[in-house]
């Protein structure tokens, strides 16, 4: 029973709904809730965490009364991780080479890494299509748009 | 009153056709339909990407272009379906039913003449529809208080949530969450900064383009990354010529048009139901009411032409509620509302007569933009097949550098890049919950106006919470409360009978892959 309720994924749907609407109902009551006339700033927000909280009741009721699906997983069959890593990882870079270095490194870097994330791609066709984006990008945003974010720059 | 509504139009013409609109409409449609060609884009992030881009332009124009993207990506999409069989785009799922077929028998060019011609169809009654009803809506919406506001809300936010896609439960916790993520920011009547963790770049709120850009762009790339399935070009070979529907095509398809566009009209006034509901329902009258309903499935035309028509006449009829009570239909109608809102312009009734030229324009260039898709359709339609293989490798990297730059540009502030990550994360493990995060924009886009009105309501009534349901004072607020509760209980209904058809749809929409081909 509890090993297949652990494979549900309105199991774990619930138990975060349920989490999240009791920390949002906890958390207002830090503001002030003022009366049913006048509301305070933590009145509206309490009432939702209390639906939260009951909706999420609700969904973790349907994990416990639904049967176990026969191909019921969290996670895709196939799982992504380069995919998900390289496309996470691309507007990261994206931050820290914008606060540095500019514009166009940062569209290079952020375009060339969340182009690996693809199977079928290859560092020549990345780099390729890093080095198309990065140019149309800054002569649309720099030069179109007139973006106030150099192309370049060194430190902050 | 026709003859206002007829004068206002004439005046919207105007508007629509001054050179900056028709170019930002040209534009917008011209994206709509490129992103709703591609695979594994959507109409959506499209807005999302071009919503910063339209701070620096005027009102009219911003929404003339993301208006024609959400029309302009239904044409689009049709393409997509009928030649490759990829649903890639929920409201086209069921026009692959017949659509692929008839593409196998060869008459994939008449499939999408026809296509075009239901739409502009669909798509002109849904325009007539709003230009009479919006008006009369407006009319009753003025007289409305804070109560009957926050009831009207309430009734859109439960429609919205629980007439899409997935789960209706899941879809009431994602409106909670946008609600929550919309009270992010500093209290309006207080100053008090809510749910901000002491970050003050969070003391302004979230930024609407940093939550569309996170759940529909970061997240739905991670999603579909290396599950696009090679697209097969077999049958895309498709010329200008080849789009003329034979006499008997016509013939049999003319009258499902029309009862497509009805439907999709129907649904269109359903607050929650948006195309995607409107053409399952077209597919499945159509195939009720025929003589030969076993022979669809084979590539009968009437199986395209009425979900199509239906869909236009819906997306059209989506804009009704939207722009003249304020209360959006589904994600991207929140979307355009929040682009207004940036604008600095009040949605809600008092919309028309306070900006006439948007809601006008608006409505004259529905038209215009119509008429530029049927032409960039027909003889264009070899380019737009040409872009069905762009492959989805060089698709989303270039797509991920818009969404950095778009969403830096809307603040110069690397923090909402960093905010969009977050969000785009947290979006894909809701998606893997099941979770359908269309509705947490409803949530986010309405929050910050339903909070103000409950509390103008409770002010009013004096604490007494009895206010929305007094039958006595306030009988419309009563009554939209008395449709919430009959939408729950037909929820109820529907779930607990289950009857096949039903669970049919929920199937395909609720396939996780539901980008993936579906069996032919």
């Amino acid at each position: 029973m509890f090993q297949d309720l652990v494979k549900k994924r309105d199991f774990y749907a619930g138990s975060l709904t349920v989490l999240l609407g009791a920390a949002v109902a906890l958390d207002s009551t830090t503001y002030d809730l003022g009366t049913m006339t006048h509301m305070g700033p933590g009145m509206f927000p309490l009432m939702l965490g209390i639906v939260l909280t009951f909706v999420g009741v609700l969904i973790f009721g349907t994990a416990l009364a639904t049967p176990l699906g026969d191909d019921e997983h969290i996670l895709p069959k196939q799982k992504e991780w380069r995919g998900w890593f390289c496309i996470l990882a691309g507007p990261i870079l994206f931050i820290i080479f914008g606060e540095f270095f500019g514009m166009a490194p940062a569209t290079f870097v952020c375009v060339f890494v969340s182009g690996l994330g693809d199977r079928t791609s290859t560092l020549k066709s990345s780099l390729a299509l890093a080095a198309g984006v990065t140019f149309f990008g800054c002569l649309l945003f720099s030069y179109l748009l007139q973006l106030p974010f150099p192309i370049f720059r060194w430190g902050h | 009153m026709v003859e206002t509504a007829l004068t206002d139009l004439w005046y919207g013409f105007g508007v629509a056709l001054e050179p900056h609109n028709i170019m930002w409409c040209f534009i917008g449609v011209f994206a709509g339909n490129m992103v709703g060609v591609l695979p594994g884009m959507g109409a959506l992030a499209t807005i999302s990407i071009l919503l910063p881009l339209t701070f620096g332009i005027h009102p009219v124009g911003a929404i003339l272009m993301l208006a024609g993207v959400f029309y302009g990506s239904q044409y689009g999409g049709a393409i997509c379906s009928i030649l490759l069989n990829l649903p890639c785009h929920p409201p086209h799922a069921v026009t692959c039913l017949d659509g692929f077929p008839l593409t196998k028998q060869g008459r994939g060019g008449a499939a999408l003449g026809i296509t075009v011609i239901s739409s502009f169809v669909g798509a002109s009654w849904g325009i007539t529809e709003m230009i009479f009803l919006a008006p009369i809506l407006v009319t009753v919406a003025l007289k409305f208080g804070p109560a009957e506001i926050c009831s009207l809300m309430l009734l859109g936010l439960l429609a919205g949530s629980t007439l899409a896609r997935g789960s209706p439960l899941k879809g009431v916790t994602m409106t909670v969450c946008g609600l929550l993520i919309g009270i992010v920011g500093s209290d309006i009547e207080t100053g008090t900064p809510r749910f901000t963790f002491g970050i003050p770049n969070l003391f302004d709120g979230v930024e609407i383009v940093a939550l569309a850009l996170g759940l529909f762009g970061i997240a739905e790339f991670m999603k579909s990354v290396n599950q696009l399935s090679e697209v097969d070009t077999k049958y895309t070979n498709v010329k200008f010529r080849d789009l003329r529907p034979t006499k008997e095509e016509f013939r049999r398809a003319i009258p499902a048009m029309f009862r497509g566009t009805l439907i999709g009209s129907l649904c269109a006034l359903i607050p929650g139901t948006g195309p995607t509901i409107a053409s399952f329902i077209a597919y499945a009258t159509e195939k009720k009411i025929s003589k030969t309903p076993e022979k669809f499935g084979t590539g009968m035309i009437e199986g395209v032409a009425s979900p199509e028509a239906s869909t236009h006449s819906s997306v059209q009829g989506d804009f009704i509620p939207t722009m003249s009570l304020g209360i959006p239909g589904d994600a991207v109608m929140a979307l355009i509302l929040g682009a207004l809102m940036i604008q600095g312009i009040v949605p809600g009734p008092q919309l028309i007569s306070e900006h006439p030229d948007i809601f006008w324009g608006l409505i004259a260039s529905f038209w215009i933009g119509n008429i530029i898709l049927v032409v960039l359709n027909v003889p264009m339609i070899g380019l737009w097949v040409k872009l069905l293989t762009i492959p989805y490798k060089y698709l989303y990297p270039s797509a991920l550098f818009f969404v950095c730059i778009g969403v830096y540009s809307t603040n110069n502030d690397m923090f909402q890049v960093g905010e969009t990550i977050l969000i785009g994360l947290v979006g894909y493990i809701l998606l893997l919950l099941d979770f359908h995060p269309a509705p947490v924009l409803l949530g986010f886009v309405l929050g910050p106006r339903f909070e103000e009105n409950f509390r103008r309501a409770m002010l009013i009534s004096r604490g007494d919470s009895m206010v929305f349901i007094d039958i006595k004072n306030h009988p419309i607020s009563a009554f939209f409360i008395f449709l919430c509760l009959v939408l729950i209980a037909a929820q109820l209904y529907v779930r607990l009978r289950k009857p096949k058809a039903l669970a049919d749809e929920l199937k395909m929409n609720n396939d996780p892959n539901a980008i993936a081909p579906v069996e032919p």
